[in-house]
């Protein structure tokens, strides 16, 4: 990081949290959430910097792929959700019943975990979210189209078979299939839930390769089981167990200077 | 042995010997129609058999079978000439042939009434006057054959056409003046317009009829044929459809006879009620039902079959309703014919009758069987088989093509038409290919909504308004029970049942072929793994 950051030193999370936001782009505030009876987030409080890789790391069930979809709302799909709380993308709450809920998903894209391409060709794939923007044109909607590809660094693979069938590609390509797909509607934010998870280890290079050049444009929010690779591509990281928003900060210095013991048992491997 | 079970040797061999004997049963189904079927249109050599006692048989081999009990063989003729004989066939002992004999001029009749005549062309006449005799008499028949052909045509073409429109016209200007009286219109200038040209047109018709019967009158040529034990028949050339010398044709004579016949067969109307000539209008009707069925029943079971798996809340009533609807399919079809009866024809068409064509009645117009209430019932028997195909379809799509959709910012709907739709596409048409098998083949509840034994018109034509959804129409499923069953000669009448079979089937695969390749076509587009 090029600018200075204050640390607050303090074991308060939520206090880490405010003190060391450039410009915050998604601020989370006391966020709770329940599946039925049973909890997946309690108090989270948090900000995601404009332009900067924050990512959510934790053992399995820990509430980071939920957090994640609470950003663009897709836990609405889910029956039995109940939530408090507030989240502001761009100073707008998202929860505010009278916001569309599409309009918000066209600002917000996201990346799943198993690639998901429709069964379409592999312009149609990404001219998707356009068209239903309502881009007229069919010259806009291709330049769209190579735009975002070439930005998911598909284009040259990809040019010669436009119109084949995307489930024709690999596995990472699929996914950067995806990746292009989210970022042909503009959103301000990239949503990615284990993008990498399927995929082998050159495959996953090359998206986070792709993580590392979409931040210029983009702010990005993944969840990740990988360390490693939070590590690697990411400018923040939250730590979430069992629910809760344990540590939150800049990532070097929670992977090398851990304030909670029990951040420092789960990535060094002592449970998780 | 069991170390051979753990092999799975004996499985393997199980499974295959099931697949084996299914295969075994329908290719034998499809060969026995096959052979019955393929040979009825090839012209059989004509025997003329000599029996001990000095008696001569002249006709086509049939059969032959040994005489229950013995070892000897007998042989069953076809001798045809109903209307001398009294009977199509003969059964004659093989041991009682003194002599075998195939005379070249011998000539197979086919004529408008009475089945085949068999026989020697004897003498051609006209006017009650020998025209030719011996061996110039086949040369003349043959000169004038063509000229009867023709005014064949024509008899059918006033009948058909001219006086039909007529009676067309007739019956509208006859509702008209129903319509007036119904309202206690009797008198007035109306009035006295529809009758005048009521009139008009019934001089027209009476004027059409006398030149069909001055056309009629002009033919007064007739062959005569010699058949067996002395016996003469003498038809009237315009009777005559087709004449052939099968003994004396070469196998490729044969075949260009064959291939005329079976075009007659797909293209010709029925003769003699139905058991000769073509089944053209039944071909017509079961296409059409099909095609009218299967527009009504792939929305309504693809609707259906989305609400049940998009938006439903899935359920102890929603799994009922699916197990209620798979059931559906062990309904016997009969009941959904009188559900058709009492609901379609009674409840819905007598509400129409009443609605739109009350001058008409007492004459029912929708009131009464017909190709739509049909086809609606048809829709109504298939309709399980295209809810669970495309549910079976939707259920295949993974769920993260939907809420990549969602994410997208597209609401459902964008997502259900956009994605979800294409997507099951080649589903749909799996359901529409088992639906349309299913309907091509039904026969027990067409007989009570709108099959008949001949359907005078076809249910396009060219009077306004062309498709005429309340007409009766004819179905092959329903031809090949009455020409089997139904007609009053069911020994001749058996080879063209199975004619018919074949038909049927063909046009089931080819109906199957074209939404199979439809089907394979959106594959290669959207490259789904959904089945």
């Amino acid at each position: 990081m090029t600018e200075a950051v204050r640390i607050d030193t303090s074991l308060n999370p939520r206090a880490a949290a405010a003190s060391i936001m450039e410009s915050p782009m998604v601020e989370i505030e006391g966020l709770s959430l329940w599946y039925g009876a049973k909890q997946a987030l309690a108090d989270v409080t948090m900000s995601v910097a404009k332009h900067r890789v924050t990512a959510y790391i934790g053992p399995s069930g820990c509430g980071k792929s939920t957090l994640l979809r609470c950003l663009n709302r897709m836990n609405d799909l889910v029956d039995g959700v109940r939530m408090a709380g507030h989240i502001r993308i761009g100073g707008t709450d998202i929860y505010d019943p009278a916001l569309d809920v599409t309009e918000l998903r066209k600002r917000v894209g996201m990346v799943f975990q198993k690639s998901n391409p429709f069964p379409k060709s592999i312009f149609e794939n990404v001219a998707y979210g356009p068209r239903i923007l309502g881009l007229g044109s069919r010259a806009d909607i291709e330049s769209v189209v190579e735009r975002s590809l070439r930005a998911a660094a598909l284009w040259e693979e990809v040019q010669d078979r436009l119109h084949d069938s995307a489930l024709g590609l690999s596995g990472g390509q699929q996914q950067r299939l995806c990746i292009a797909r989210a970022i042909a509607v503009e959103p301000d934010v990239l949503l990615m839930d284990e993008p990498c998870s399927a995929l082998d280890p050159i495959a996953t290079a090359r998206i986070e390769e792709l993580m590392l050049e979409l931040k210029n444009a983009y702010t990005i929010v993944i969840v990740t089981h990988n360390m490693q690779q939070a590590a690697r591509v990411s400018d923040y990281t939250g730590f979430l167990l069992l629910g809760e928003l344990v540590e939150f900060g800049i990532t070097r210095e929670l992977f090398t200077n851990p304030r909670h013991k029990k951040t420092e048992d789960y990535i060094t491997g002592r449970f998780g | 042995m069991r170390t051979l079970w753990r092999s799975g040797e004996p499985f393997i061999w199980l499974t295959g010997g099931a697949l084996a004997i299914s295969l075994i049963m329908v290719l034998g189904l499809v060969g026995i129609i096959l052979q019955n079927a393929l040979g009825f249109f090839w012209p059989a050599d004509v025997l003329r058999a000599t029996l001990r006692d000095g008696t001569v048989l002249t006709g086509q081999v049939v059969q032959r079978e040994r005489r229950p009990g013995t070892a000897e063989w007998r042989t069953k003729l076809k001798v045809a000439n109903r209307d001398l004989y009294g009977a199509d066939f003969v059964w004659v002992d093989d041991s009682q042939i003194a002599a075998r004999a195939y005379p070249p001029a011998v000539a197979v009749v086919e004529r408008t009434e009475w089945g085949l005549l068999i026989g020697t062309v004897t003498a051609v006449r006209d006017g009650g006057a020998v025209v030719a005799t011996g061996g110039a008499a086949v040369d003349e028949m043959r000169s004038r054959l063509p000229a009867a052909a023709a005014l064949r045509r024509q008899i059918r073409r006033i009948e058909r056409s001219e006086i039909g429109a007529i009676n067309y016209e007739q019956e509208k200007v006859r509702l008209r003046l129903k319509g007036l009286d119904a309202r206690g219109v009797t008198t007035g200038p109306e009035v006295e317009a529809l009758q005048a040209q009521m009139a008009a047109l019934q001089a027209r018709y009476e004027e059409r009829v006398a030149a069909l019967a001055e056309l009629r009158k002009g033919q007064t040529a007739t062959i005569v044929v010699a058949a067996d034990e002395g016996k003469e028949k003498e038809l009237p050339i315009t009777e005559i459809v087709d004449v052939y010398f099968p003994n004396a044709m070469g196998p490729l004579d044969k075949s260009v006879h064959y291939a005329a016949k079976v075009w007659e067969f797909v293209s010709d109307d029925p003769r003699e009620s139905n058991t000769e000539g073509g089944v053209f209008p039944a071909i017509f009707g079961t296409v059409m039902m099909v095609m009218i069925m299967s527009v009504i029943v792939t929305p309504l079971g693809v609707l259906a079959a989305f609400y049940l798996r998009e938006y439903a809340r899935q359920g102890t009533f929603v799994s009922t309703v699916r197990i209620a609807v798979n059931n559906l399919a062990g309904v016997p079809s009969i009941v959904f014919g009188v559900f058709g009866v009492g609901f379609f024809i009674y409840m819905v068409g007598g509400t129409i009758d009443q609605l739109f064509y009350a001058d008409a009645l007492p004459t029912p117009t929708y009131g009464t069987g017909g190709i739509l209430w049909a086809s609606l019932t048809l829709a109504l028997l298939t309709i399980p088989v295209v809810i669970v195909a495309t549910e079976e379809g939707l259920a295949a799509i993974p769920g993260g093509t939907r809420e990549a959709s969602l994410a997208l910012g597209a609401t459902k709907l964008e997502t259900t038409l956009r994605v979800v739709l294409p997507a099951v596409m080649p589903s749909i048409l799996t359901g529409l290919i088992l639906a349309m098998a299913r309907a091509a083949g039904e026969v027990a509840p067409l007989m009570i909504t709108g099959v008949v034994k001949l359907a005078p018109a076809l249910p396009i034509d060219g009077y306004w308004p062309f498709l005429h959804l309340d007409r009766k129409f004819m179905h092959l499923g329903f031809h090949i029970y009455d020409v089997g069953f139904q007609s009053p000669n069911v020994d001749a009448a058996r080879p063209m049942v199975f004619a018919t079979t074949l038909l049927l089937l063909v046009i089931v695969v080819f109906l199957n072929l074209f939404a199979i390749g439809l089907r394979n076509r959106l594959r290669r587009t959207y490259a789904t793994s959904a089945v």
